[in-house]
């Protein structure tokens, strides 16, 4: 099939059919923030911090669901779409007790880089400081919701790269907690297998291996997408 | 030119900013040579004086005294920034903001977790009282700059210096934690 | 079954039925203020008199004036009784024969129910919704037949397209549009859903025509399905309806029982089945592809679009989903044609809608009124004004997705694009009416807060933009908010209305934006005084 030619940003740029838009504007060297994306686990196009301009289209689209499309004329970070994104992070830090001071990932956070990459110096909104819990329950990992911005990568990678679905979401809103099994404390789960891709997957401090301090959690979800080109290639 | 009049007060906070701020070392005396240090923890003045250019807040706003020595600073100063994570976000002092309202967390604190059982102080005028919710301060204040950190390094506070001094735009990378 | 049986079971109704007829309402409505109770009393009372056999006692479905039932309507005479109570039920008997009756008459003449035009609710009110024989004795199931037999899908598209029928959930997008992508996209298997998740408060439209007259609705889907080539249907009914759910079923299983459900319809080769999925009572699965997700027994909550539910839908199939009135504007459609139908309402927007008229309002109740009628009309004419008198202040229309139209502008015609163009939608057909006293800042907040609750936490300008609005607009209320939290107001709804993934949160500001459009005067005022820094 032949490539499709896209305009991202003033810049001629050509991409495979059936790839999305994230995928062709982060070939073509643009950087644009992402959240709940990560390679290797399917979109749900939640965060969207990857919304796009796309000329001849009413709406916003989020590139990491946008399939590329020949002739498409992309704009990735207008004033307004930094504004937005600048805010939808403010909204975030404003959700949780974020408190990078005291966090185990902080040096190794996405939601940290996404506050320096939409120049957050600071949030105008109310702090809505919930009572949020930690769950220590299992032997190996913890879950620290004051942490949690509801991305859903631990449920996916749970879901579909270890096939167990441990992880998943109840209640709307603000009160949505990520919850394991029937929503019982993660040591108690019959389904989980400790593999701790969910800890991965995160893109904060909300899970972690226990025994960890300030500072100490790694950020590894680049090895969520190593683990599925080692299944494609049978290492 | 005229010598700069600089003030850094310490609201709820650790003084870790101010610390930070000390790690300056030698550039303190060229800083020394350019401007004054009129009101700080770390200067020998009683009152917030009249007519700041620079104000440093290092923490968040946690008190009744906090709340009036940030108006104080506002309208005694020309520029004011947030110092530090707790000043800009609340940080470690905004922690007990879950807890709920003030008299929960004395409760907890003086009574329920002390031993033996204590008792939660008043004296008023004495012993400021706690705010309900500890804020960061732009939520108290207008605020002109923000310099975040936990604490901001001695080079980055330096950054901002050295542009407010030469009166550029600062231009400090964010960096919470 | 085939035409004739369908005939015969029409005649043998109507030969059947006593000449005299009571028909009680017994929508959800009227049996919350003891409609039922009536009907017993009005049995009993015509037992004792030896009676039954000539007077028939009916439940019926809605006949529009809620706010003044429970309604009683005596047929072939046609007189309507309102506000009957129990004991009402010898003198309604005794008029029966002798008249004039005492009990309160309810006045026909009225514009209430002279500027009506139902065309979906021509049935409420007159047939016993838990009795498949009543619909098909009002002409019931005959359309189905026709188009069966007929008709060609491409042709009953065709239909649906020229009437000029546009999505009557709210959206208005055009129905025989829809209907002819879902009938051209390839796909293994097909799917009809009706959606009955109505959810806007005040709204109450698909109860009723569901409560009142299930196998419009039925029938309805049934054509639209053998037009796009669907086999399987759902209905996805809240939770929250227990007497819609109840009815539905009844009429699903007698249409079953007479072969106008299931296989081998009408003795052809096409088959439709339908089944019920209920609603576990979140306002975000009335959203298209939360509403698949639920289906699929998923958690509700909304996907990116597109692709459209046309194209991949249910269990990633080409699916139609269209609303409750929607689907029961269809055979009066293909029964009198589409140029009928063209001419009733304004260029762009043809047909009637219904609208629950509720609030600040004498006439309380289900209206049907061709597109094009203006707010005045409703207000004054229909609605009759404000009970006490109260100068109208403002009409909501569209439930949270929607805006507050003040009554300066009351001569704007009901129609999709005029709605919009000040600032408001048609919606799902949710109207309340507001006086003077009503503070607009409060309204904004109220919706706030319904969407706040429900929205369901997927993306975050939604999910933690409903909350900071409504923090804002609380601290408003309690003068404790300064300027620039109106502008932070104003910035948190561009916001969510560019950013949000779905309907919910993109059209959550619209009550805040409608309201600060023409009520500015009113946040204004409740702005603290700033306090001067002196900076």
């Amino acid at each position: 099939m032949a490539a499709k030619t896209l305009t991202i940003d003033d810049h001629l740029v050509s991409a495979r059919p059936g790839e999305t838009l994230l995928e062709a504007i982060r070939e073509a060297g643009i950087v644009i923030p992402t959240l709940c994306h990560l390679d290797g686990l399917s979109d749900v196009g939640a965060c969207r911090l990857c919304l796009v301009e796309i000329e001849g289209q009413r709406r916003l689209q989020p590139a990491c669901m946008t399939m590329v499309s020949e002739g498409m004329v992309v704009r990735t970070s207008t004033p307004r779409l930094q504004a937005y994104r600048r805010q939808i992070v403010e909204l975030l830090f404003a959700e949780r007790n974020h408190v990078c001071a005291v966090c185990v990932a902080s040096g190794n956070c996405e939601l940290q880089r996404l506050a320096a990459m939409v120049g957050m110096d600071h949030v105008r909104y109310d702090y809505l400081s919930p009572d949020c819990s930690v769950d220590i329950s299992h032997p190996r990992f913890g879950i620290d919701h004051n942490r949690c911005v509801l991305c859903t990568r631990c449920v996916r990678a749970c879901d579909e790269i270890e096939g167990v679905h441990t992880w998943d979401v109840a209640g709307r809103g603000v009160q949505a907690r990520v919850i394991t099994d029937m929503n019982q404390p993660w040591g108690t789960s019959t389904t989980c297998t400790s593999c701790g891709k969910c800890q991965l997957a995160c893109p904060t401090g909300a899970i972690f291996p226990r025994g960890v301090t300030v500072g100490e959690r790694p950020h590894a979800s680049e090895r969520i997408a190593l683990i599925i080109e080692a299944r494609k290639q049978r290492w | 030119m005229s010598r700069l009049r600089i003030a850094t007060i310490w609201l709820g906070g650790c003084s870790g900013c101010h610390m930070s701020f000390l790690d300056l070392d030698e550039w303190l005396i060229e800083l020394a040579a350019r401007a004054d240090l009129v009101y700080s923890p770390i200067a020998d003045a009683k009152h917030f004086p009249a007519e700041v250019d620079l104000t440093l807040i290092e923490g968040a706003i946690a008190s009744d005294e906090h709340r009036e020595l940030a108006k104080t600073a506002r309208r005694q100063s020309k520029c004011i920034v947030s110092f530090g994570d707790c000043a800009v976000t609340g940080n470690v002092t905004a922690l007990r903001n879950p807890l709920g309202p003030a008299r929960n967390v004395l409760q907890q604190v003086y009574v329920e977790h002390s031993d033996p059982r204590g008792v939660i102080p008043h004296e008023p005028g004495i012993i400021p009282l706690l705010l309900d919710k500890v804020v960061p301060v732009h939520q108290v204040i207008p605020v002109d700059y923000y310099l975040s950190g936990c604490p901001p390094s001695a080079s980055r506070i330096r950054a901002l210096l050295e542009a407010l001094l030469e009166g550029r735009e600062p231009l400090v990378d964010i960096r919470y934690g | 079954m085939d035409l004739h049986e369908l005939e015969a079971i029409a005649e043998r109704e109507q030969a059947q039925r006593p000449h005299l007829r009571i028909l009680c309402c017994a929508a959800a409505g009227c049996q919350a203020s003891g409609a039922l109770e009536i009907k017993r009393r009005l049995e009993l009372v015509l037992s004792a008199a030896g009676k039954l056999a000539e007077v028939e006692v009916t439940p019926v479905g809605c006949m529009g004036l809620c706010g003044h039932g429970p309604l009683v309507r005596i047929e072939p005479e046609g007189t309507v009784f309102e506000r009957v109570t129990p004991a009402d039920a010898e003198e309604i008997v005794s008029a029966l024969e002798q008249g004039p009756c005492n009990v309160l008459h309810c006045d026909l003449n009225h514009p209430f129910f002279t500027r009506q035009q139902p065309i979906v609710l021509r049935h409420c009110g007159r047939i016993n919704p838990e009795r498949i024989e009543d619909y098909i004795a009002v002409g019931g199931y005959r359309t189905l037949y026709h188009v069966i037999h007929d008709l060609t899908p491409a042709e009953v598209i065709q239909i649906i397209a020229r009437s000029g029928l546009r999505g009557r959930g709210g959206a208005g997008y055009p129905t025989g549009l829809k209907w002819a992508t879902v009938a051209k996209s390839p796909g293994e298997r097909k799917f009809v859903i009706c959606n009955a998740d109505e959810g806007d408060p005040g709204a109450f439209m698909d109860r009723s025509v569901l409560e009142s007259d299930p196998h419009l609705v039925l029938e309805g889907m049934a054509i639209a399905a053998y037009a796009v080539g669907a086999e399987q249907g759902f209905i996805y009914v809240r939770g929250e309806y227990p007497l819609a759910i109840e009815r539905l079923q009844k009429a699903i299983v007698q249409a079953r029982r007479l072969g106008l459900l299931g296989a081998q319809i009408f003795e052809s080769g096409f088959n439709f089945r339908v089944d019920i999925r209920v609603g576990a009572g979140a306002f975000v699965c009335g959203e298209e592809t939360a509403l698949i997700a639920s289906i699929e027994g998923r958690r509700g909550q909304p996907r990116p679009r597109p692709p459209y539910p046309a194209e991949k839908g249910l269990w990633g199939m080409p699916t139609l989903i269209n609303n409750v009135e929607t689907f029961a504007n269809v055979t009066a459609i293909i029964e009198n044609g589409p140029e009928w139908f063209r001419q009733i309402g304004t260029e762009k927007s043809k047909g009637t809608k219904v609208f629950a008229l509720t609030g600040k309002i004498r006439n309380t109740g289900l209206i049907e009124v061709p597109m094009g009628i203006t707010l005045r009309e409703i207000v004054y004419e229909i609605g009759d004004g404000t009970p006490d008198g109260t100068p109208v202040k403002a009409v909501q229309t569209g439930g949270p997705s929607g805006g507050c139209i003040p009554a300066e502008l009351f001569d704007t015609p009901v129609d999709y694009e005029s709605l919009a163009a000040v600032g408001s939608i048609m919606g799902s057909g949710g109207m309340v009416v507001m006086d003077e006293h009503t503070n607009m800042v409060d309204v904004a907040r109220f919706y706030i807060e319904f969407c706040k609750d429900e929205s369901c936490g997927k993306c975050i300008p939604c999910r933690v933009g409903t909350v900071q609005l409504f923090n804002l607009l609380t601290k408003l209320r309690n003068g404790q908010a300064q300027p620039r939290d109106l502008d932070t107001i104003e910035e948190l709804c561009e916001l969510m209305r560019e950013t949000s993934l779905c309907g919910l949160g993109q059209s959550a500001p619209n009550p805040v934006l409608s309201t600060l459009q023409y009520f500015r005067h009113e946040y204004e005022q409740l702005i603290g005084v700033e306090v001067d820094h002196g900076s």
